[in-house]
């Protein structure tokens, strides 16, 4: 077993590798892509937007419900920004519209520091519900100017881009706010429960 | 076994290449002497990072090959004509070169011999690797639990473990294989080229009824088509597992 902070490197004999320019947009270990590549963990749901709900609910169990309309009657943002899969693709300065978590939130009366993210199909991920705070995430309906596509998390999906992807959840239908954390899908599947790629925090003890 | 040590650190190990041999044309597995490794479920994959003499290094992910009962860790690795890491993987590296690798990673595309439902495997190209571990598994567990593979290639040519598969099949009753050839098909295969469709389904994989665990692996298109022939054909969405792969998935 290695120790990262004290290994002796093993050199891949002849591998020369290749080498992309230097870029500060890049977060370690990751490389660009123009693609979109996807990833879920089964088949992509089929969410109508006639039954389609968010819902929010806080520790003590009340919740505030909007169906597509009331969702789309809230006032939405641009946004800009860098996603970092922890495949290792990231992609720059992608465009998409979206509700602020802030707005969702706003008039919440909540002593909870955590948050769990549900989708339809039945995935979860958790964070602290200070990382859905101050304009970082978004519930995002749009992407570069369409409809967010089925296979890349439509109708809607959560946006928080200064986390690996994973914690995006695609298919979004609700956030439940928790007083103590708990490990979502892939977090108790050997994934880290933070998951920064400044810190590559890709896999468990990272 | 992996996943069971909650929130330990996953590690590096130093892998020695010991054997390294070709599948396709294009595909090549190597079979890894790691020491200290932990042992993996069927179904996992590794990161392999290599380095080079000035310190670069550069990480992809592989699927395991190997059984779940086997102390050897074989890779099988598809050269992707653009890629960094695949090629060094699939023509340079040489018995007696060492790799780092670090997992095992993913607890959720795994089939554990405890597992006592049928099985539906359906795989596009090179994602049969993590199926392979779960067929290899099941056998190296003298297991009868019925399984079912449908594997989609270009061409007999680009078909990974063929004589393998041939032999498990012939031998082991509870095992069936049917192919579908999207361009080119064996001489005398009864049916022009086609994909995964579901007439195939129908004839090939366990019904909704038998209420199978599926595995579907492969490149994204494939895996969006294949996962939503399930769902229509009444496969709970809940019991189909799918790990997409491929240029656009994030291995090189």
């Amino acid at each position: 077993m290695l120790d990262d902070r004290n290994e002796t490197p093993i050199v891949s004999r002849g591998f020369v590798g290749r080498r992309r320019a230097e870029n500060a947009s890049l977060p370690p270990g990751q490389y660009l892509t123009e693609d979109f590549p996807v990833l879920s963990a089964g088949p992509t749901p089929k969410i109508a937007l006639d039954d389609w709900q968010f819902t929010l609910t806080t520790e003590d169990g009340a919740a505030r419900k909007w169906n597509w309309k009331e969702f789309r009657a809230l006032p939405s943002v641009s946004i800009t920004t860098d996603i970092h899969c922890v495949t290792r693709w990231s992609k720059l300065a992608t465009a998409w519209e979206g509700v602020s978590l802030d707005t969702l939130l706003d008039g919440v009366t909540t002593a909870a520091t955590f948050a769990m993210a549900q989708s339809y199909g039945g995935y979860t991920t958790n964070l602290p519900l200070a990382d859905l705070r101050g304009a970082k995430a978004w519930i995002a309906f749009r992407f570069g100017g369409e409809n967010l596509a089925p296979e890349h998390g439509g109708p809607a999906r959560l946006l928080v881009p200064h986390l690996y992807l994973w914690k995006s959840a695609k298919w979004i239908r609700g956030i439940t706010l928790m007083l103590q954390d708990r490990p979502g899908f892939w977090e108790s599947l050997g994934y880290n429960n933070y998951g920064d790629p400044w810190r590559e925090q890709r896999y468990w003890g990272d | 076994m992996a996943g069971t040590t909650l929130l330990g650190r996953l590690a590096w190990y130093v892998a020695a290449v010991i054997e390294a041999h070709e599948e396709t044309q294009t595909a090549r597995t190597l079979v890894l002497d790691v020491p200290g490794w932990p042992g993996h479920n069927a179904g996992q994959h590794v990161d392999v990072r290599l380095r080079a003499e000035d310190g670069y290094a550069a990480v992809r992910s592989y699927s395991i090959a190997s059984a779940a009962q086997d102390a050897r860790v074989a890779l099988t690795v598809e050269e992707l004509t653009d890629g960094e890491v695949s090629p060094y993987l699939v023509r340079t590296v040489a018995p007696g070169d060492r790799l780092e690798i670090r997992g095992p990673v993913g607890g959720w595309f795994v089939w554990r011999p405890a597992f006592i439902e049928p099985v539906q495997l359906i795989a596009g190209g090179s994602g049969l690797v993590p199926l392979m571990a779960m067929i290899r598994t099941r056998s190296a567990a003298g297991l009868r639990t019925p399984f079912r593979l449908i594997y989609s290639v270009r061409s007999p040519q680009s078909a990974i473990y063929a004589a393998e598969l041939r032999q498990r099949a012939l031998e082991d009753q509870g095992l069936t294989i049917a192919y579908a050839y999207t361009r080119v098909t064996p001489p005398g295969w009864p049916a022009p080229p086609k994909r995964v469709d579901a007439a195939l389904l129908s004839e090939a994989a366990f019904s909704s009824a038998q209420a199978p665990a599926c595995y579907v692996c492969g490149p994204t298109a494939f895996v969006e088509a294949v996962a939503a022939l399930l769902e229509q054909a009444g496969h709970d969405p809940q019991r189909i597992k799918t790990e997409r792969f491929g240029p656009t998935g994030g291995t090189s």
